[in-house]
């Protein structure tokens, strides 16, 4: 059986692990799972998501993987924005956390590399800036680029809208975005839905990920 | 509207938006760039691409808002008839694949070789770049949209960024409240200068060098 209760995330997350996490701002985060995990007593996580949230006023309203920062859970955050958390600014400048910081179009493509047995992608996106430090140049008929490795996780947290019991998923709206791919590119993926419905009431032709790479299930809580 | 009651951000935003052609897929960059859409040609198509997802953006209805539709600054958006969702790898795909007509951003600082610097001031701002590095590799065209000076009046049209850059040698074409300017060939050239500017402001407040065009004109922003 796929779906769980939150309490089982405790058998399922670890400390030190790496985690993916979708959402593009506040939009499309598996909220309920980060909020338990914000409360679980882990530690050093890897974190790979687009950007770390919106820093809320008062700050305990804060939603997304921000919270795990302000709860100390993080240990490294790979992102390709950073810039509407201050915590996350002020954590890497006072060195409590590593920050990675990959072009978006970059980071996409590595966890998709990562999720289909990619040696790597290359891309002109970063050529002659500070992105290129330490990496491969790559000359293809002519025309440079970055060699850009496969990024991989221990667990993908995702946010679908609709899942049948065995895991098919359709999502809304703009809240798709990086939650299709981090769901190719994780050893366990456990992913949140608004609503749980039944085998067969999904149309095969609407479903955007299918049921053999998601392994958990939650439903959201209010 | 005349000119005399917009705003600097608002002559940009009008000037810019003159050169989208019937047809053109854009992407307009958080901030300044946004306003962009205000003053679109009504008698002509043209189709705003946003990076969290959105394929067709229009405003925001006043009624029937949606928490997961939203563009990429988080703001809330409405959704053109056959306007579609996509995941950010397709998302990015669009944009690094050549699938954009022209992208508008804002800059700190642009240099008469067409390199742009927008995405981190060392030790002040580290924002991240989020998608704006693929954007610029991609695109077809990129306009930036900045005001001509700092805000301590300070040249930001350069000889040669200090900034670390975004991109090499990718800019199109600078418009500022003052002026336009083409830029091909690692060269600046001076196209339009707006109508309550004059040449010599241009020189004071622009480091780089550049070539005075030929067809040099006034623009009104009408």
């Amino acid at each position: 059986m796929k779906v769980i209760k939150k309490e089982e995330l405790s058998n399922l997350i670890k400390s030190n692990q790496t985690l993916m996490i979708g959402g593009f701002m506040s939009i499309g985060i598996p909220e309920t799972i980060v909020n338990y995990l914000s409360e679980m007593p882990i530690q050093d996580l890897t974190i790979i998501t687009n950007d770390t949230g919106v820093l809320k006023n008062p700050v305990d309203e804060q939603i997304g993987v921000g919270k795990l920062l302000l709860h100390k859970k993080v240990q490294k955050v790979i992102a390709s924005h950073i810039g509407m958390n201050a915590e996350t600014g002020r954590q890497m400048i006072a060195k409590e956390i590593e920050v990675e910081l990959i072009p978006q179009g970059t980071l996409a493509e590595r966890i998709h590399a990562g999720g289909a047995g990619l040696g790597g992608i290359l891309t002109p996106t970063g050529l002659g800036t500070i992105v290129q430090e330490g990496k491969e140049v790559i000359t293809v008929d002519g025309q440079e680029y970055l060699l850009e490795k496969p990024l991989q996780a221990d667990v993908a947290l995702i946010k679908a809208h609709k899942a049948d019991t065995y895991g098919n998923l359709v999502y809304h709206q703009a809240a798709r975005n990086f939650n299709p791919v981090m769901a190719l590119a994780a050893k366990t993926v456990i992913v949140e839905v608004d609503e749980l419905i039944e085998l067969g009431e999904l149309n095969p032709e609407e479903v955007i990920t299918p049921f053999i790479v998601v392994d958990k299930i939650l439903v959201k809580e209010d | 509207m005349s000119n005399q009651q917009l705003s600097t951000k608002e002559k940009i935003a009008k000037r810019v938006a003159k050169e989208f052609k019937d047809g053109d897929v854009v992407n307009l960059g958080i901030g300044m760039p946004t306003l962009v859409s205000n003053y679109i040609d009504p008698n002509i198509s043209v189709f705003v691409q946003s990076e969290n997802g959105v394929v067709g953006v229009s405003k925001a209805s006043a009624t029937e808002k949606s928490p997961n539709l939203v563009n990429a600054g988080g703001a809330p958006v409405g959704m053109i008839k056959g306007g579609v969702f996509i995941d950010s790898l397709t998302s990015f795909a669009l944009i690094r694949g050549g699938h954009i007509d022209a992208t508008v951003l804002g800059g700190l600082q642009v240099d008469q070789a067409g390199n742009l610097a927008n995405w981190m001031v060392p030790g002040k701002m580290v924002p991240g770049m989020g998608g704006a590095m693929d954007l610029v590799a991609g695109t077809k065209k990129v306009i930036i949209a900045m005001e001509h000076v700092n805000k301590k009046g300070e040249a930001k049209i350069l000889k040669e960024c200090t900034l670390p850059l975004t991109a090499q040698g990718v800019v199109s074409m600078i418009i500022t409240e003052l002026a336009v300017f083409e830029c091909a060939n690692g060269q600046l050239t001076l196209t339009e200068i707006s109508e309550d500017s004059h040449l010599e402001e241009i020189k004071a407040k622009t480091e780089a060098t550049f070539v005075v065009s030929e067809k040099l004109h006034k623009h009104k922003g009408e």
